[in-house]
């Protein structure tokens, strides 16, 4: 991943996150927020690999964690996941699928919220899983899955770089 | 005949690629495990919390910008939201208006007399509220991230007189507690928190109890431990209580106002009422709050 790009996903990422910190996460319909954050971080995942979604998962966290005067690691730690996983699926089942976003956006959403909650569970801290996984969750996604092609195209405009992934030079002949 | 690329090995579940993936996703997750362990044992004065709160004023400039940049459209938001129900607002607060202007000439005579009684006995009080305490505003830069915190974040600070323990309000009512405090931010704990508790009396009646937040809903809270005796009504105004309780004095001062009873309801098993409490303060669009410090604090 060149210089440029990886400058252009930082300053993507930065702003995604201060906007989920700062209004996102306030516009609240039906019981629950959009996750900008996660759907960026998922959309850089599907588009520059696994490592450099990890990096900027892990990197978006911690501003997160940082402005919000939070736990430090546990946005980190959800959302290095969720962009390593986008990006394994990019890499092997979901390549070249037009629908990949969709899905990579409704299943890591699902997943990350589960993830979540299980840490917060793990750390002594109350929250009532009803709440947290199914009237708060459902909307989530919702709202996620509508962003989910509008930011994969911001995204893939920013940071799109030919393939994305490192093409192979070699080509086999299937008869 | 076709011809197709063959992947290359970076992107295989096997082979050096695999293991140099593997290895920098799993630095990062046990980077990841050691910050929440090292935040989350020392709280509030461990070893990360100057790297945090180095990296709080760092931010806090941006957070101040895009806040003042959503600004407009969270208005406009807020205004076409409240576009729907503005006629069915007006007829209730006309009605309301009628009531407080009556209960304001009640008050009245109740004030003066008290002044009155109070110069003849010498009357010693605790601190009041708003009287006994200066208000910091603060702009608010930081909202939930996520349904497992109610914190807020604003942009004000130890630098400008903020600790920890200071109550937080705004002129609907009480917003909640400030839980830790950068130099130019601090972080403050909302009602609607799992571990929020105040305790509060019902004005009308002076029946206590403590508010909580009312597990499994967002914004609704519940005013615990009042005793089945005590008559709460619909629409009955809730306050803190303040005062002092074995020897330990109430974080918050008496007579903020926190919200109204909107049901009362009770079992033969239970040993308290059930009474939920609709919170004057909306908690999703607060923009600006106020820092309570007390007047004779130096600052």
């Amino acid at each position: 991943m060149s210089l440029g790009v990886s400058l252009r996903g930082s300053a993507l990422l930065f702003a995604a996150a201060m906007l989920q910190a700062v209004i996102v996460s306030s516009l609240v319909f039906g019981g629950g927020a959009p996750d900008l954050l996660l759907v960026v971080v998922i959309s850089l995942g599907l588009l520059r690999g696994s490592v450099p979604g990890a990096v900027f998962g892990f990197a978006g966290g911690i501003v997160v964690d940082l402005l919000t005067l939070e736990t430090l690691g546990i946005t980190s730690l959800v959302l290095t996941l969720a962009g390593f996983w986008a990006g394994r699926y990019a890499e092997t089942t979901g390549r070249g699928r037009r629908l990949a976003p969709i899905v990579a956006v409704g299943a890591l959403t699902v997943l990350a919220a589960v993830f979540a909650f299980v840490l917060h569970y793990l750390l002594g801290e109350e929250v009532v899983a009803r709440h947290a996984l199914v009237t708060v969750l459902v909307p989530t996604l919702v709202a996620n899955l509508v962003l989910a092609i509008p930011v994969y195209a911001l995204v893939h405009a920013t940071v799109h770089q030919g393939d994305g992934f490192e093409p192979s030079r070699e080509v086999e002949v299937v008869v | 005949m076709t011809v197709r690329r063959i992947p290359t090995t970076p992107l295989g579940s096997r082979g050096g690629g695999a293991l140099r993936r593997r290895l920098a996703v799993g630095c990062l997750v046990l980077l990841s495990l050691v910050l929440i362990t090292l935040s989350f044992r020392s709280g509030s004065d461990g070893p990360l919390t100057g790297v945090q709160s180095a990296g709080s004023t760092v931010l806090r400039p941006f957070a101040v910008g895009f806040e003042r940049v959503a600004q407009p459209f969270r208005d406009a938001y807020g205004w076409a939201d409240s576009l729907l129900e503005a006629r069915s607002e007006a007829e209730r607060l006309r009605v309301e208006n009628r009531e407080l202007r009556q209960r304001t000439i009640q008050s009245e005579f109740a004030l003066q007399e008290n002044v009155y009684l109070r110069d003849l006995l010498d009357y010693l009080d605790s601190s009041r509220f708003p009287d006994d305490f200066d208000s910091i505003p603060a702009e608010v830069i930081g909202r939930p991230a996520s349904v497992f915190t109610q914190a807020i974040v604003v942009a004000a600070g130890s630098k400008n007189g903020v600790r920890i323990n200071d109550p937080v309000v705004t002129a609907d009512g009480l917003v909640g507690l400030v839980t830790r405090v950068t130099r130019g931010t601090a972080s403050i704990q909302l009602l609607t928190d799992q571990d929020a508790a105040v305790s509060a009396v019902d004005l009308r009646t002076g029946a206590s109890g403590i508010v909580r937040h009312a597990r499994g809903t967002r914004e609704t809270l519940v005013l615990d431990r009042v005793r089945k005796q005590d008559v709460i009504k619909f629409g009955d105004d809730v306050v803190t209580a303040g005062g002092r309780t074995g020897g330990l004095s109430s974080l918050y001062p008496r007579g903020i106002p926190i919200g109204d009873v909107t049901s009362v309801g009770q079992t033969d098993t239970d040993l308290f009422q059930q009474v939920q409490v609709d919170p004057y303060v909306d908690f999703g669009s607060l923009d600006a709050v106020l820092v309570l410090v007390p007047s004779e604090r130096p600052r």
